[in-house]
């Protein structure tokens, strides 16, 4: 690999390393917040964690039995 | 001093730069910040359907926005549709190269997608009297690991050529190619605004790009290992990684670090694949140990575990309204859970 394409790379890293180096970060305890808050506010519709209604289950359907 | 030593000196700084500004924004953790939370009740689903049809292997699978069609692919050479509601088959297409590794079904519900070891992203059109082809997307120069649809018009994929590229479906070219993981691409995740994505690889770093300028906007770090699994956390501020070192990693956005790891010193099988529930309070996933485990995202505990499978959990999924949970599994079945 020529010495001119190695320069060409570096170069690119130290620029991607500049526009990452120049993000705003928030704290950590805000993103935590922020992150409960949107859990919460949107359990009571996740069924998984809920569970749902055996009526309203599209996954279960009341099955007849035929007995022959 | 050479331009090259000089540059090498800089990027040390920079990184360094970036890891106190990092240590700076951690003014606690994401499981103390969480102890005033309730625990998540303790998960027990059961299975509702299991999927029975695919001949080998199952190695993806992906929702349609209808919460009800999706589509898996296995290395028997076929993509199936199913009704998850009846359990049936909806529709089968045969594959080219029987060598798969992603699937995708576009938001319209018109197209879906599959790709692998033949390097091509081909995309099908569902909606014709017969099932046509409708592009072979050709230009990356490694496998395909993952393929998203933008919509009809426009597709995401990430590579084993370590690139992820946006493609425009009308001219079958890329329109973008997004450079700068140093390992294969092994997933993406795109953001629920649809103005980024997010990409896992091989050299174990998360990256956050812009669709639209193509340029790489944050690169997390902390997996030792191979990132198998990405997903965006609902709310769009964070996002999940699953790996080969046998850990799920929480990274948000805004914070631009790592909040907690999902980890247990029992579990010692890599990550395959990972879903959220539609809350992001529960995250499920996939493990070379055939189980599929159940994360608590806020308190990083595990509640509960999809046991059910004889082979490895290779894919899950859960559909946008978040009514049940799939896993597909080497085992060549898919199963319903909820």
């Amino acid at each position: 690999m020529s010495s001119n394409s190695n320069l060409t790379s570096m170069r690119r890293t130290v620029e991607q390393l500049k526009l990452e180096a120049s993000v705003d970060r928030i704290k950590v305890s805000q993103a935590a917040a922020d992150l409960q808050q949107y859990c919460l506010q949107n359990a009571s519709k996740d069924a998984l964690l809920v569970g749902v209604p055996a009526g309203s289950n599209p996954f279960r359907e009341p099955r007849s039995c035929a007995l022959l | 001093m050479g331009e090259m030593e000089q540059m090498k000196k800089e990027a040390e700084a920079l990184k360094t730069q970036i890891e106190a500004a990092r240590k700076a924004a951690h003014d606690t953790d994401m499981a103390s910040a969480a102890s005033g939370v309730a625990p998540a009740p303790r998960v027990q689903l059961k299975t509702r359907r299991t999927l029975k049809g695919h001949l080998a292997k199952i190695y993806a699978m992906h929702w349609c926005t209808d919460n009800r069609l999706m589509v898996s692919a296995s290395q028997d050479g076929k993509l199936l549709i199913w009704d998850s509601h009846t359990g049936n088959k909806v529709n089968a297409v045969p594959l080219k190269s029987s060598w798969v590794m992603t699937c995708a079904y576009a938001p319209s519900g018109n197209l879906v997608a599959s790709g692998g070891l033949d390097n091509m992203c081909t995309v099908y059109n569902l909606k014709t009297p017969v099932i046509k082809t409708v592009k072979e997307l050709d230009a990356h120069t490694g496998y395909l690991s993952c393929a998203r649809f933008l919509s009809d018009t426009e597709v995401l994929t990430a590579s084993g050529d370590t690139t992820c590229a946006l493609w425009d479906l009308e001219t079958g070219k890329q329109k973008t190619v997004f450079l700068n993981h140093v390992g294969d691409c092994m997933c993406l995740s795109l953001s629920p605004d649809m103005n980024s994505f997010v990409s896992g690889a091989c050299d174990s770093l998360a990256k956050l790009w812009d669709i639209r300028d193509g340029q790489c906007k944050q690169t997390f770090l902390g997996h030792t290992s191979d990132i198998n699994a990405i997903s965006f956390y609902p709310g769009g501020n964070a996002i999940i990684t699953g790996s080969d070192d046998c850990t799920c990693k929480m990274y948000d956005l805004r914070a631009d670090q790592e909040l907690i790891t999902y980890q247990d010193a029992a579990l010692n099988s890599g990550v395959t694949s990972l879903a959220l529930s539609m809350s992001g309070r529960l995250i499920f996933a996939g493990y070379d140990d055939f189980n599929c485990n159940i994360w608590d995202s806020l308190k990083g505990e595990k509640v509960g575990v999809l046991s059910g499978h004889d082979n490895r959990v290779s894919c899950t999924g859960v559909p946008p309204d978040g009514m049940c949970v799939c896993t597909g599994s080497w085992d060549s079945f898919l199963k319903i859970w909820n």
